[in-house]
C-alpha cells in the first residue's frame, strides 16, 4: 500500500520573533491533511536547507516579517539547489512590498502571500503546485 | 534506478538517504526493493527508544543524547527518528520535535527525520522499524527513536529498541501510578527530567522501590516466565540481570546527560554479553514479519472482495438481518473461492 503525503517545512529565517502567522499556516496545512515540519524561529538559510534535505519535503514555506526577504530568500533557494533539491517548491508569506514580488518570483518563489490571506487559498495552491511538479 | 540510489545511500549520499526514507515510509514498490537490497547491511546499529508523557522533555533529551554520542572519541554517526501523532480527522500532522534539536542542525553526522504516526496506535508509525533499517544500513551507529507522548499503554517501542528509556518529571505520579503503569515495566533506564523542580528525589525513590520490587519478582520467576533472561551465577547462585538505573537530568542544562549516556553504553554491553542482543533482534524481526503478514493478508483480501459486496453485508448487519460474525465469516470465506492473481 502506497501512502504519499505532501510534506511541508515551515520555517522562519532571520531575526524577527513573530511566529503567529507561521503557526496559523502550519495548523491550516495540517487540517488540510499535510505533514508539516515546524522548525521554529531564527533559522539561517543553511539550517532551513539542511532540514529540508533531511525531511525530504515537497514544499518549503518561509515566513518573514523583518524586511530582510530580498537577502534571505535567494540564499535559501541557492542552498536548496546546492543540496540537489531543485524540485522543492518555495512559498513566502509575511510583510512583502508589492514591488519586491516579481523579483522574488523570478528567483524561484512560486507565490507570495500577504496579511489577511485565506488559508484555504494557500492549501489549494500548494496541492496544485505539488501535482504540477510531480507530473511535469 | 532504485538500486543505484541504494548504493549512493551506502556511500553516504544524504539526499539519496532522505529519498529512500520517503519511499520506504510510503511503502512504494521502489521503497520495498531498496529495503530488500539494504537489509543484509542491517543489524549493527544500537537502537534506543525514548518514551514518556507529553511535555516531559523527550525531544530536549534526545538532542542532548545525540550531542553526547557525537562527543565520544570515535564520533559515531547518530540518526534520530522523531514520531508525532497524525490528526485522526484530517490525516495531517504537525511535526515539531526539531524545534528542540536546533543545535544539531549544523552537524552533518546527525540526521533527524520526523515521522507522523499515520493512524498507528502504540506510539510509533507502522514504518518506524523500516526507517530504522535504512539508517542502520547507511552506517548510523546509534538510532534514537522518540515516540509520541505516551500514556500507559503505548509500548510498541520495546519490540523495536534494544534499550528503552522512559522519561518522567518530578511529581508526575505516586507509587500507585508507578505500579499500574505499563511503561515502567518496559524501562531499561529511567530518567527523571526537569530534576531541578521540587520532588525529584522523592520521585527517584518511588521509582527505585518499584523497580527493585519488580526485579525481585522477576528473579523469582526466572527460568520460566521472566521477561528478563536472568542466568545463574555459579558463585552466589543468584541470577544476574539488568537493574534499571534511575537517573536525574536537567536536559536544558545538559545535567545528568553523561550519566544516561554511560548507562546506555553499559546496557548495550550487557545485551551483547548476555546474548540478549540477538534475542531482541529476533523478537523485533518476528514482530515485524507478523505485522507485515497481517497487513498483506488484509490488502490481498481487499483486492479480491468488491466494495459492493462488503456494503451489502454491512446493510444486512445494520438491518439486523445478519450478525456481524456471520457477515465477516461470509466475507472471509468468499475470498477462498476466488483464484488469486487471476486476471480474467
Amino acid at each position: 500500500m502506497t501512502d504519499q503525503k505532501i510534506r511541508v517545512l515551515i520555517a522562519k529565517p532571520g531575526l524577527d520573533g513573530h511566529d503567529r502567522g507561521a503557526k496559523v499556516i502550519a495548523r491550516a496545512l495540517r487540517d488540510d491533511g499535510m505533514e508539516v515540519i515546524y522548525t521554529g524561529l531564527r533559522q539561517t538559510p543553511e539550517m532551513i536547507a539542511e532540514a529540508a534535505l533531511q525531511e525530504d519535503v515537497n514544499v518549503v514555506g518561509l515566513s518573514i516579517l523583518s524586511g530582510a526577504h530580498n537577502a534571505l530568500v535567494p540564499q535559501v533557494i541557492k542552498k536548496l539547489h546546492e543540496n540537489g533539491q531543485d524540485n522543492v517548491i518555495v512559498f513566502l508569506g509575511g510583510i512583502i512590498p508589492e514591488d519586491d514580488i516579481s523579483a522574488l518570483v523570478h528567483q524561484g518563489v512560486t507565490k507570495v502571500y500577504g496579511p489577511g490571506t485565506d488559508t484555504r487559498e494557500v492549501c489549494k495552491d500548494i496541492r496544485e503546485a505539488v501535482i504540477t511538479r510531480v507530473e511535469g | 534506478m532504485t538500486l543505484v540510489v541504494a548504493d549512493e545511500l551506502r556511500k553516504g549520499n544524504r539526499l539519496a538517504l532522505s529519498r529512500v526514507l520517503s519511499q520506504v515510509e510510503a511503502g512504494s514498490p521502489a521503497g520495498e526493493r531498496a529495503l530488500d537490497k539494504l537489509f543484509p547491511f542491517t543489524g549493527k546499529a544500537h537502537k534506543i527508544g525514548i518514551t514518556g508523557p507529553p511535555g516531559s522533555g523527550k525531544s530536549t533529551l534526545v538532542n542532548a543524547f545525540a550531542r553526547a554520542f557525537r562527543a565520544l572519541p570515535h564520533h559515531p554517526r547518530v540518526a534520530i527518528i522523531a514520531v508525532d501523532p497524525t490528526s485522526p480527522f484530517s490525516g495531517g500532522a504537525i511535526l515539531g520535535d526539531r524545534v528542540r534539536m536546533l543545535d544539531l542542525q549544523q552537524d552533518t553526522g546527525v540526521f533527524i527525520r520526523s515521522m507522523a504516526t499515520r493512524g498507528a496506535l502504540g506510539g510509533l508509525s507502522n514504518r518506524t522499524e523500516a526507517l530504522s533499517q535504512v539508517f542502520d544500513s547507511a552506517g548510523y551507529a546509534y538510532i534514537l527513536i522518540e515516540t509520541v507522548g505516551a500514556g500507559q499503554s503505548e509500548v510498541d517501542i520495546v519490540n523495536l529498541a534494544h534499550t528503552t528509556i522512559v522519561v518522567d518529571t518530578p511529581g508526575m505520579g505516586d507509587d500507585i501510578q508507578s505500579i499500574k503503569a505499563g511503561i515502567l515495566e518496559i524501562a531499561d533506564i529511567l530518567v527523571i527530567n526537569k530534576a531541578d523542580r521540587p520532588g525529584a528525589d522523592q520521585s527517584v525513590r518511588y521509582l527505585q522501590n518499584m523497580i527493585e520490587m519488580g526485579y525481585r519478582s522477576n528473579i523469582q520467576r526466572a527460568g520460566k516466565h521472566a521477561l528478563l533472561d536472568v542466568s545463574g551465577d555459579p558463585q552466589t547462585d543468584l541470577p544476574q540481570g539488568w537493574l534499571p538505573p534511575v537517573i536525574k537530568t536537567v536536559a536544558t542544562e545538559f545535567e545528568g546527560v553523561e550519566a544516561v549516556l554511560q548507562a546506555i553504553l553499559r546496557h548495550g554491553s550487557f545485551l551483547r554479553e548476555s546474548d540478549l542482543w540477538r534475542a531482541k533482534d529476533e523478537k523485533a524481526l518476528r514482530d515485524t514479519m507478523r505485522k507485515m503478514i497481517l497487513s498483506g493478508l488484509v490488502d490481498t483480501w481487499r483486492e479480491q472482495v468488491s466494495t459492493v459486496l462488503i456494503e451489502e453485508h454491512i446493510r444486512a448487519v445494520v438491518e439486523r438481518n445478519e450478525s456481524p460474525g456471520a457477515a465477516v465469516r461470509a466475507l472471509l470465506s468468499y475470498n477462498q473461492n476466488v483464484k488469486p492473481f487471476s486476471s480474467e
